[in-house]
């Protein structure tokens, strides 16, 4: 390996340190307390699991390649609204939203007041589906995680080309045909790799499945690490969880064997978009304002509904310093990760070795371990590091210079690198596949250098997934909460920390300030996004 | 090297001027599993009475204290303050607290409210009884936790999971007083009681029993002093039409839980912390810090809130809180088996 490789590993293997931990925690079984969960709770974690992955995965490619195709494909009313309105239940922390709902829909809640005042009955006299159930909590996750893959699709969809469809219907294939026979599978990479992020996020969420009393792997490690307190028994479920998103991670692989996605970008136009009229563009219409509908006009409204009554809240300066705090650092997680996800994507691009490439596999699987478990991983390298700094300085100068990784931003920012990075590389990697290698060789016969083909070639066609990449990770940031209550430093708070400290006390109405300006200040960067993808198709289309 | 040399000096300068800023003004530093809207004010107080700037880091009992073990002698958390006696007795078993001798902070924490070697004191109460609905349980059937056991409260009681600390702790309890073995059997009876799955929090049970999802519920009491406080007047409708029972009341008493604080093995601002939880278990701080979340003060002779005094006295259960912590994971496996989730 040439000195840049071996770089590029060592981080990648940095990276996957706290994954290297977890995984390690299987060379000492603790056979007691395994046998124990394995004949008690177990069995039921991983049907708990199973079932949410199926659901969720069919829910999130329904929701998301449907409204991706009939954004991508159609002129409707209300398209420019639904263009970016589809992204926004991105900002919305899952477990807020399963917090609304349920404020609405259980038996306390006006929706079943209404019933029962309007048909004169109690409760158990009338059957009401119960939001708090595994059921539930499947269509919290696929309303919350569907813009993953319609992000990804939607990108998918805008740049193929327009001559296999003209091809598909010259040869007298209907537009339903076309789409299943021709954009589908040409799409099926960024569709994969949308399912995938949702399902790595569905693995690792805690706080809907505590609040609705599913019993799932995540929930089962705080409980055997607080409960039993056997923190080395957590760790091995941790290490259970992640042959889940092995398995994962091979069924994409899996769907797009053989297949290289490489598009022939010579005839390219931009796909007209056709306008729709009668019941089509209403069909049209409802197929994507149902999703906005139920993952975000919903639960903002709820919200904005339990936030009246705390109004004062907005003049204190306490929740600004929040807002502030949330974003710097939601920004330069955002920036750091990208960057990283770029090399890393690209080292494996030009050095497709099998050490390189299974480290950054490696690297990129922290997006399904709970926040928590990547936090506690990662504390007792950071203090390592510390204290030996901190010998060191004491020895050479006499003054102790106090922690400078653990409980500062550097350990949050380390921990953002090793949750989200799998987000920025998934989308930077989906990016660069449609990018030809040919492309690169014609560049390099004509005397271009690896970077000049980086700068002049690349990164204009990458500006998309990256711009993707970076708010995807902004939003992710934002809402983390776990890792960022272990590891912040003293007196820093964000909006996250905040909403959650409100609602764990069963405090909704002071959760709803905190937790709208995360919806706030998320919504900005995907309108953003939403603006560039769309200058971005206009652009490429001459 | 040179340019090595340069840099590390730099280094040095700057962070000696740190130090020499940061120690300039009294400070103490607390890691804290209570919220922060839960101890800010209080502490604030401290502060414009002593001067001593406190700095807070909120987050999870054992997730503080990983962070506390992991950071070692270099930590800079010269407290730490949780809300449950089984997080505080892990905190003794990686031992992470150093003790502390204040004639004035034993006299005020009464001897089951503290670890036997002072390493940590108890700050306030959690009192976790039976509610009812008056409508449609007669108190008279109610007895203790064990008789809820009973067929007669089959598809009736709502409580929350057993992920919770305060299940987890009263189940330790109850081991103590009645053995493993009992406990099991009256555990498994119990869960088949269950009016539904374990959801949501103690104010969820609380409401289950108002809305007639079941009719009894165990929950801790200053979920229901919020509701009955609540500025939502539906919350405190549903909460009117709930009553408390206080459990065991011939026997053990009813389960109570403790928050505690303790000074870390490696406290650089021992004079401070010290002066700190004197000032946490003064008169006037436990009116505060127990009336902010209709807890119970740990210091006798301290008046109750309105709303605590409408509940009227109680016996407690006046079990060692390390027992309750040595008892903790043997709880959780218990009910792991019983099928309580």
């Amino acid at each position: 390996m040439s000195r840049g490789t071996l770089l590029l590993f060592a981080v990648a293997v940095l990276i996957g340190l706290p994954l290297i931990v977890v995984a390690l925690s299987l060379l000492n079984p603790q056979w007691d307390i395994l046998s124990h969960l394995w004949q008690t709770v177990i069995p039921e974690y991983i049907s708990h699991s199973l079932i949410l992955l199926i659901c969720v995965g069919l829910g999130v490619t329904v929701l998301g390649v449907s409204t991706a195709w009939c954004i991508s494909q159609y002129d409707f009313p209300g398209w420019r609204y639904l263009s970016w309105g589809l992204l926004l239940p991105l900002a919305m922390p899952a477990y807020i939203t399963a917090y609304t709902y349920t404020g609405l829909l259980d038996y306390a809640g006006p929706v079943q007041q209404l019933i029962r005042q309007v048909f004169n009955v109690s409760i158990g006299d009338y059957w009401f589906p119960n939001i708090r159930s595994l059921g539930g909590a499947v269509f919290v996750l696929c309303v919350v995680l569907y813009p993953y893959v319609y992000l990804i699709t939607r990108a998918a969809f805008m740049q193929q080309s327009t001559a296999a469809f003209e091809s598909a219907r010259t040869l007298g294939a209907g537009s339903f045909k076309s789409f299943w026979r021709v954009a589908m599978p040409l799409a099926r990479p960024a569709i994969a790799t949308g399912v995938t992020l949702a399902l790595m996020e569905t693995l690792a969420d805690y706080g809907t499945m505590e609040y609705f009393g599913v019993t799932v792997f995540t929930t089962g490690i705080f409980r055997t690490w607080y409960g039993i307190g056997d923190a080395q028994g957590a760790l091995q479920l941790s290490a259970l969880l992640l042959i889940f998103v092995i398995v994962l991670i091979m069924i994409e692989r899996y769907s797009r064997r053989r297949a290289r996605f490489y598009q022939q970008r010579s005839s390219n136009r931009t796909p007209q978009r056709r306008p729709l009229k009668g019941w089509r563009a209403g069909l049209a219409s409802f197929i994507c304002w149902l999703p906005v509908i139920l993952g975000f006009l919903i639960p903002a409204s709820q919200l904005l509904w339990w936030s009246v009554e705390k109004s004062d809240i907005w003049l204190e300066a306490s929740f600004w310093v929040l807002t502030g705090n949330t974003l710097w650092l939601g920004l330069l997680a955002a920036c750091i990760t990208v960057l990283l996800a770029l090399w890393l994507a690209y080292g494996r691009r030009r050095h497709p070795t099998r050490p390189l490439r299974a480290a950054i596999t490696l690297a990129g699987m922290g997006y399904a371990i709970p926040g928590i478990v990547i936090a506690v991983g990662l504390l007792s390298p950071l203090a390592w590091f510390d204290h030996q700094i901190i010998a060191a300085s004491k020895w050479l100068f006499d003054v102790n210079p106090g922690l400078i990784f653990s409980g500062t931003v550097i350990a949050l920012l380390f921990a953002y690198s090793v949750r989200f990075l799998s987000v920025s590389l998934q989308t930077v990697s989906s990016g660069l596949e449609q990018i030809t290698p040919q492309m690169d060789d014609s560049a390099r016969t004509l005397g271009a250098s690896g970077r000049r083909i980086l700068w002049k070639v690349h990164l204009p066609l990458l500006k998309s997934p990256l711009l993707a990449a970076l708010i995807l990770v902004l939003v992710d940031v934002m809402k983390e909460l776990p890792a960022t209550l272990v590891l912040r430093p003293f007196d820093f708070n964000t909006l996250a920390v905040r909403a959650f400290e409100m609602a764990s006390d069963e405090r909704l109405a002071d959760a709803g300030p905190p937790a709208l300006m995360i919806v706030a200040v998320g919504l900005i960067p995907v309108m953003m996004l939403s603006r560039a993808l769309r200058n971005k198709s206009i652009k490429t289309g001459d | 090297m040179r340019k090595l040399n340069r840099l590390l000096t730099v280094i040095a300068a700057t962070s000696a001027t740190l130090v020499s800023f940061t120690s300039a003004a009294a400070e103490v530093n607390i890691y804290s599993a209570r919220k922060e809207a839960l101890i800010k004010p209080v502490l604030e107080q401290f502060t414009e009475k002593t001067g001593i700037e406190v700095n807070l880091l909120t987050g999870k009992a054992d997730a503080l204290l990983a962070r506390l073990g992991s950071e070692g002698e270099n930590t800079p958390a010269d407290l730490f303050l949780t809300v449950d006696a089984g997080a505080l007795y892990r905190a003794v078993e990686a031992d992470a607290f150093q003790p502390l001798n204040s004639k004035l902070v034993e006299k005020a924490v009464p001897e089951h409210f503290r670890s036997k070697d002072n390493l940590w004191f108890g700050l306030s109460l959690r009192a976790r009884p039976i509610f009812y609905s008056p409508e449609r349980v007669n108190p008279e059937k109610l007895e203790s936790y064990l008789s809820l056991a009973d067929e007669q409260w089959d598809d009736r009681i709502c409580i929350r999971s057993s992920n919770n600390l305060y299940n987890q702790s009263l189940v330790a309890a109850l081991i103590e007083h009645h053995g493993a073995e009992k406990t099991e059997a009256w555990a498994e009876d119990f869960v088949s009681n269950f009016a539904r799955k374990p959801v949501g929090g103690d104010r969820d049970q609380i409401k289950g029993v108002a809305y007639g999802v079941c009719d009894i519920a165990v929950a801790n009491t200053y979920y229901f002093g919020h509701m009955l406080n609540s500025d939502d007047a539906d919350e405190r409708e549903a909460a009117q039409k709930v009553k408390i029972f206080w459990p065991a009341q011939d026997a053990q008493g009813a389960h109570v839980n403790v928050s505690g604080i303790g000074i870390t093995k490696h406290a650089k601002n021992v004079d401070e912390a010290q002066k700190l939880i004197e000032f946490l278990v003064s008169e006037e701080s436990q009116k505060w810090y127990a009336q902010a979340n209709y807890e119970y003060p740990v210091r006798d002779g301290v008046e109750w809130s309105e709303t605590l005094q409408k509940w009227g006295e109680f016996k407690q259960d006046d079990i060692s809180m390390d027992v309750l912590g040595e008892n903790n994971g043997e709880a959780v496996r218990l009910m792991n088996r019983a099928g309580w989730r």
